[in-house]
């Protein structure tokens, strides 16, 4: 008897735990149940949960909101299939296979995190399925992948942007922490340190460079050693997550210097997390609903904020680049008249004078979205604040 | 390095250390008892740190009642992760309650996922602990000065149940040979509630304790300081709760003088734990403290 409810529980157990994963896969299914071919499927691959699963929600925002904008295209309904990568690179390659394989999905939006879109690349490029990138900013996203395009600017250009800030507010040297085996953090504290030395022009500019392992909280060690170096300005290019923890760490072991990030760090949940010591942290974003470049910039930024309520205080970057993705893939397919792939990625390889929310759009050789101009922002108040708008000559 | 520099690594690595140490006892506690590792105690702990964004942030309690209602919440979801997914399993073979054990976490951490969403939450201020003071140019929270302290006070108790209370020596008697214990009359369920509830309630303050300096709460937070707290009770021998304490320490110690004499190899950082492991094991397998186990056949 005792052995016989043991395997009851342990079956039940079991079962709880699909139950568990099927309540999660189960909400993109319930969307791609009409089998019909009056709707055109167009796949979202964004992390909704782990690391990134705050700022893939934000971007996911964009993408939805635009679809209710403009839900057609050819004269059939557009149907979003929304995947979630969790920020991870094995799950990254099974969502992406699902989209093309199960849901025959005709072209991609995604990913927030460069990592998880560098993963999912290959499957991409075999399949021949047009994927747009919304905010992966790594070089590699795109390179030799004649499918991949993206939205955003280079993390070389933001490198560049965040180091020419740092040294024109005074800063004679930095520090810079990055995450070890992501390809985001890597690549963008990479190209910092190389634009931070050509443009001090000075070697031993970069007074310290450390490395954290992926769901790490602890930074107290790495913190004390970057302290002792006294560095005029902190570099950190990590998740949201991460951030926050970064920050109050620094603060609370006494250090004053500035404390800088990229895009990612536009996120509620670092203020929401850091508190009081998010406060003159600086940040490099893509857009400014402030400042908006376009006319369907200034329809997006009122109908939007109107969507968001009170959910979030600013209109994220990245929803804005995740709509303007939507839009260049639904041009795409207009001017394509059809909705195969090498159809398709060849109308977006096309793509003239694309006026977005976040500027006028045209695509290099290799795919990537023609931009020059980043945004620059602080935080006061535990408000997100425009600092400056940089433009680099390339 | 100068000496202020060090000396702050060394106040990071106590700090840590004893996180580390308090989240040990309850793994080792239940080892003990009942031979299982608890790889449920990591995600334990992480629902501890979601009972205080709760009951601080949606229920806005003072700080004093919340943790309270955390570590008296915390206490009946261990209880009750024991009679449903071990208590029927007692007398299976050992590696159906370690199976069960891994079937509970993984549940947990969906679960969190489900209900609260992957976005990190942030962990409610406590003001009394994440004051900052500073010593002699270190920087330290209160919440770092506090913890070492509390561990010791906790690990004192834990000694003081187990060995001068009655229900301390039936925990002794079942953890030696529990059928034997059971003939004897020592009821054997009531021991180990007991045990679990020691061991949720350590998870609690420790989570609590973890917040004040980590204040990022999310589904997956207990996944890494439950692996190296295991280690921590593995090191230092694990059924020995005095090892766990020490086990925790050398870890967290270990894990910053790394990163202070090494700079190179701050990414190494997690590894090092587990390297400690394999060594330990190799060396002395039963851990620093840990006693030698004939194995009845």
């Amino acid at each position: 008897m005792k052995k016989f409810m043991s395997l009851i529980l342990c079956l039940s157990m079991v079962l709880s735990l699909f139950t568990a994963c099927a309540k999660n896969d189960s909400l993109p299914s319930s969307e791609t149940a009409s089998g019909d071919s009056d709707v055109i499927k167009i796949g979202v691959f964004e992390p909704l949960t782990g690391e990134n699963g705050g700022g893939g929600s934000q971007e996911v925002g964009g993408i939805k909101y635009a679809n209710k904008i403009y839900g057609e295209v050819l004269g059939k309904k557009v149907e979003l299939v929304i995947v979630d990568n969790k920020s991870d690179k094995g799950e990254a390659t099974t969502a992406v296979t699902r989209l093309i394989e199960k849901d025959k999905v005709v072209a991609i939006i995604g990913s927030y995190g460069s990592g998880v879109s560098i993963a999912a690349g290959d499957i991409i490029k075999q399949s021949k399925i047009p994927t747009m990138g919304a905010s992966c900013t790594n070089p590699m996203v795109t390179q030799g992948n004649e499918f991949y395009f993206r939205a955003c600017f280079l993390d070389p250009f933001q490198g560049n942007v965040m180091a020419t800030y740092a040294i024109n507010s005074g800063a004679n040297t930095a520090a810079v922490i990055m995450q070890n085996g992501d390809d985001y953090s890597i690549g963008l504290g990479n190209f910092f340190i190389k634009s931070f030395k050509e443009l001090t022009e000075d070697e031993n500019s970069i007074v310290a460079t450390s490395e954290f392992q992926v769901n790490d909280t602890d930074f107290n060690a790495i913190l004390t050693n970057i302290k002792s170096k006294n560095p005029d300005v902190i570099f950190a290019p990590s998740s949201a997550t991460t951030a926050p923890l970064i920050i109050k760490q620094a603060r609370a072991l006494g250090i004053t210097c500035p404390i800088m990030g990229g895009d990612t760090w536009e996120n509620p949940a670092v203020i929401d997390v850091a508190g009081k010591d998010a406060e003159g942290i600086v940040l490099s974003t893509f857009f400014d609903e402030n400042d908006p470049a376009t006319e369907e910039a200034k329809s997006f930024v009122e109908g939007y904020k109107k969507e968001l309520g009170d959910s979030e205080p600013i209109i994220p970057a990245v929803a804005a680049l995740g709509y303007d993705a939507y839009l260049l893939v639904l041009d795409a397919i207009e001017r394509a008249g059809s909705t195969d792939g090498t159809a398709i990625r060849d109308a977006i390889a096309a793509t003239k004078d694309f006026e977005g929310v976040t500027g006028v759009i045209n695509f290099t050789d290799e795919g990537d979205a023609d931009k020059n101009i980043a945004v620059i922002k602080t935080v006061k108040d535990g408000q997100f604040v425009y600092i400056d708008t940089v433009e680099v000559k390339q | 390095m100068s000496f202020e520099t060090f000396m702050q690594q060394l106040a990071n690595g106590i700090s840590i250390g004893s996180l580390y140490a308090l989240i040990a006892i309850g793994y080792t506690m239940v080892y003990g008892i009942l031979r299982l590792i608890n790889f449920a105690h990591g995600d334990i702990f992480m629902m501890a740190a979601y009972f205080m964004v709760f009951s601080m942030i949606n229920f806005s309690l003072p700080w004093y009642i919340a943790i309270v209602l955390v570590i008296i919440s915390t206490v009946i979801l261990g209880v009750v992760i024991e009679r449903i997914a071990y208590k029927p399993l007692r007398d299976a073979p050992r590696m159906s309650i370690m199976i069960s054990a891994i079937g509970v976490s993984f549940f947990l951490e969906n679960l969190a996922t489900y209900l609260f969403t992957g976005v990190p939450k942030g962990f409610p201020d406590i003001p009394f602990l994440t004051q900052a003071a500073n010593i002699g140019g270190i920087s330290l929270s209160v919440a770092t000065i506090v913890t070492p302290i509390i561990t010791i006070i906790l690990l004192l108790c834990v000694l003081f149940i187990t060995n001068k209370t009655k229900i301390g020596m039936a925990m002794r008697a079942v953890s030696k040979d529990y059928e034997t214990a059971r003939l004897m009359g020592i009821k054997i369920n009531r021991v180990i509630s007991t045990t679990f509830v020691i061991g949720s309630a350590l998870a609690a303050v420790g989570a609590v304790l973890w917040g004040a300096k980590y204040p990022s709460v999310m589904p997956l937070m207990g996944v890494m300081p439950g692996l190296k707290c295991f280690v921590a009770a593995v090191l230092g021998g694990i059924g020995n709760t005095t090892g766990a304490v020490i086990g925790g320490f050398i870890l967290g110690m270990g894990e910053m003088m790394i990163v202070a004499f090494l700079p190179l190899l701050t990414g190494y950082r997690d590894a090092f734990a587990f390297i400690v492991l394999i060594i330990v094991l190799i060396v002395k397998p039963t851990g620093l403290l840990g006693e030698k186990v004939t194995d009845k056949v």
